[in-house]
């Protein structure tokens, strides 16, 4: 059985990944879960510069789910280089840089001092933060400048670009489109969901940014009407992101047409949620007799001359 | 480094005080290298409710068995109650930096607030072992609420005066401070942040060494979702992790905030 997962040039060994913010560099979790038995690590956000994040409180939990305002907060980038690349250069899995910048000329400067660097081997653009004010999602919510940071970084790099999109806009396949159209290699969703909660003792929101974004696997049904929206309207790989727990969530997000999945909120419970997840969904195809784990992209099995009311028609 | 993250076995689920429980289980390695003020990130539910860990102080190590203390407060801890020998429950530790009891004083002075008593009989122990004198000022609700196993030199002190001193623990130790000196003092607190603010502005006028252990929300607890800031007074970074730069800190570190109070 074939699970390997080709993303332009670079082939991963299967088809799960853990999402940016959920893993950090990898060296926290080594100790608890076999890196290599994943199919790539992307890691926190990076920023020129470091950012403090926001003020507490941070983090609320949620039903099925959590809130989170962490305000981007990471080391910046001459100590991600520094202090986080070498590690990561000897882990033997995919390394995908997940870039948030507040211009595309910040953008473009981070990419361009990072493709001095060994060891990485794709990047994984951030227009999708709903929780920072410069930035982030004010990019990701505009189709003309997700479009031109694609276009503005396409020519800088040889390696894999993924664009990662936001779910809190109306038609995210117009987003992906405009991605695909602009040369990127694959997009990644969701994001987390503008989400928020409220103390009814003082009356206040219990996040210090009033909104924050929501994750977890409450957003699970969300994400994968996202993927299926975005499948019908590009032939670029799509990467799922939201709420996947277990190896059957990732196999939906297969049949609905993501290529490969990201793990996030689920490393918090599990820190070896990706790996066993992976190996799930391995002997799922043993079991099921699938050859290739991308005869499952795109394999959901719709009664004849059904459609979906509530899909945004596509391009 | 070492650190587990496995399924032990429950041994024991007792009462301690009410709505209070010690839950025991048997983990051989992580037993051994466990240390005071360090803390555990439990799994309370199979379930996704809730959906992330809460985390735990190890309050003590009884040969191969962990012992962790909870006051039932919502959904988890309710969980954590109904487990049974038998049961096994989901741990990821050792977390977090210890208590400085290896620093050099003369006499601990502990101050603990509500459920705050928790980390502190695995610290008696280890000063105990060192020779330390101890004096442990325990804040309570009322005298149902006292949980004194494995403590020593107890002053108790009661919101409602129904066991002790008729206040809050800080004010009997202001009150205790005012007659003796005890030699070459260290504090080690942990309870609500209003009692920690309390105990931070005590040893700022006192002039003696302090150690807070807070609390905070946490997702991961291992450093990685920046979830458990607590701002620092000065340094280069603006906040401090209170899981990994953490829970124990210098109370001379640390600033607390209004929403710290909600
Ligand atoms: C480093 C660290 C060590 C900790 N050690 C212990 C320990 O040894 N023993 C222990 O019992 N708890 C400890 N806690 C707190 C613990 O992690 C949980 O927050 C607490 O047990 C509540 O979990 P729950 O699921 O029952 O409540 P939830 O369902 O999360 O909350 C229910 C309600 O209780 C309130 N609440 C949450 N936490 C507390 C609290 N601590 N006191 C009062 N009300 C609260 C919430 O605001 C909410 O309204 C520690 C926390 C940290 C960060
Ligand atoms: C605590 C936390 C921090 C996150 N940080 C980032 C980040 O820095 N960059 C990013 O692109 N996504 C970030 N995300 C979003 C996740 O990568 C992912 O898209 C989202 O959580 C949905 O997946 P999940 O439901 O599996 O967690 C973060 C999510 C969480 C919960
Ligand atoms: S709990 Fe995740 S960084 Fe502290």
């Amino acid at each position: 059985m074939n699970s390997a997962f080709a993303l332009g040039s670079l082939v991963l060994r299967n088809r799960v990944l853990v999402a940016s913010g959920t893993f950090g560099y990898g060296n926290e979790l080594a100790p608890y879960t076999a890196l290599d038995a994943i199919g790539g690590i992307v890691t926190k956000s990076v920023s020129m510069l470091p950012r403090q994040g926001n003020a507490p409180r941070r983090i609320v939990e949620t039903a099925s789910g959590m809130l989170n305002s962490i305000g981007l907060a990471n080391v910046g980038l001459d100590a991600f280089i520094s202090t986080k690349l070498p590690f990561l250069r000897t882990v033997d899995t995919a390394i995908i840089v997940n870039i948030a910048a507040s211009s595309v000329e910040e953008y473009t400067a981070v990419l361009e001092r990072l493709e001095m660097e060994e060891g990485i081997d794709a990047y994984e653009i951030n227009v999708s933060c709903p929780n920072v004010k410069d930035g982030g999602l004010s990019f990701g919510t505009k189709r003309e400048a997700t479009a031109a940071i694609t276009r503005d970084l396409r020519p800088r790099t040889r390696k894999p670009l993924i664009i990662k999109l936001t779910p809190n806009v109306t038609r995210v396949s117009d987003f992906a489109a405009a991605c695909e159209d602009e040369g990127a290699d694959a997009v990644s969703l969701i994001n987390t969901l503008v989400g928020m909660a409220v103390d009814v003792r003082t009356r206040a929101p219990k996040l210090s940014t009033i909104t924050g974004g929501l994750s977890g696997p409450a957003i699970k049904p969300v994400a994968l009407a996202k993927v299926f929206e975005v499948s019908k309207a590009v032939r670029i790989p799509i990467i799922g992101i939201g709420g996947i727990m277990t190896w059957e969530d990732a196999i939906e997000f297969l049949l609905v047409g993501a290529s490969a999945v990201q793990v996030g909120t689920a490393s918090f419970r599990d820190p070896d949620a990706a790996a066993k997840i992976a190996t799930g969904m391995d002997a799922y195809c043993e079991r099921e007799g699938v050859a290739d784990m991308q005869d499952l992209v795109g394999g959901l099995r719709i009664p004849q001359n059904v459609t979906a009311p509530g899909l945004v028609a596509s391009r | 480094m070492t650190a587990y993250n496995t399924d032990y076995p429950v041994i024991s689920v007792r009462p301690v005080a009410d709505e209070t429980f010690a839950l025991r289980f048997h983990a051989p390695e992580l037993s051994a290298a466990l240390r005071p003020g360090q803390f555990l990130n439990i799994l309370t539910s199979e379930l996704y409710d809730p959906l992330l860990r809460r985390p735990y102080s190890i309050s003590n190590v009884i040969g191969e068995e962990c012992e962790i203390i909870f006051t039932i407060v919502g959904k988890g801890t309710a969980l954590l109650a109904e487990k049974r020998s038998g049961d096994t429950i989901g741990v990821l530790g050792p977390l977090g930096n210890t208590f400085g009891y290896e620093k050099d004083f003369g006499t601990a002075i502990i101050v603990a607030g509500g459920i705050g008593v928790a980390p502190f009989p695995f610290l008696v122990r280890e000063l105990q072992r060192r020779e330390k004198s101890i004096h442990t000022f325990l804040g309570a609700r009322n005298a149902g609420r006292v949980v004194r196993d494995g403590l020593a030199g107890l002053h108790i002190a009661t919101d409602d005066g129904s066991e002790g001193y008729h206040g809050t623990a800080v004010a009997c130790l202001d009150a205790f401070l005012g007659t003796h000196e005890p030699d070459r003092p260290r504090i080690f607190a942990c309870g609500p942040n209003l009692m920690l603010r309390a105990t931070q502005e005590l040893a700022a006028r006192r002039g003696i060494a302090c150690e807070l252990s807070l609390e905070s929300e946490m997702a991961c607890g291992v450093g990685i979702c920046q979830g458990c800031p607590i701002e620092r007074t000065e340094g280069e970074r603006k906040y401090a992790l209170v899981c990994t730069d953490g829970p124990c800190f210098d109370s001379r570190d640390i600033i607390f905030h209004e929403h710290h109070h909600a």
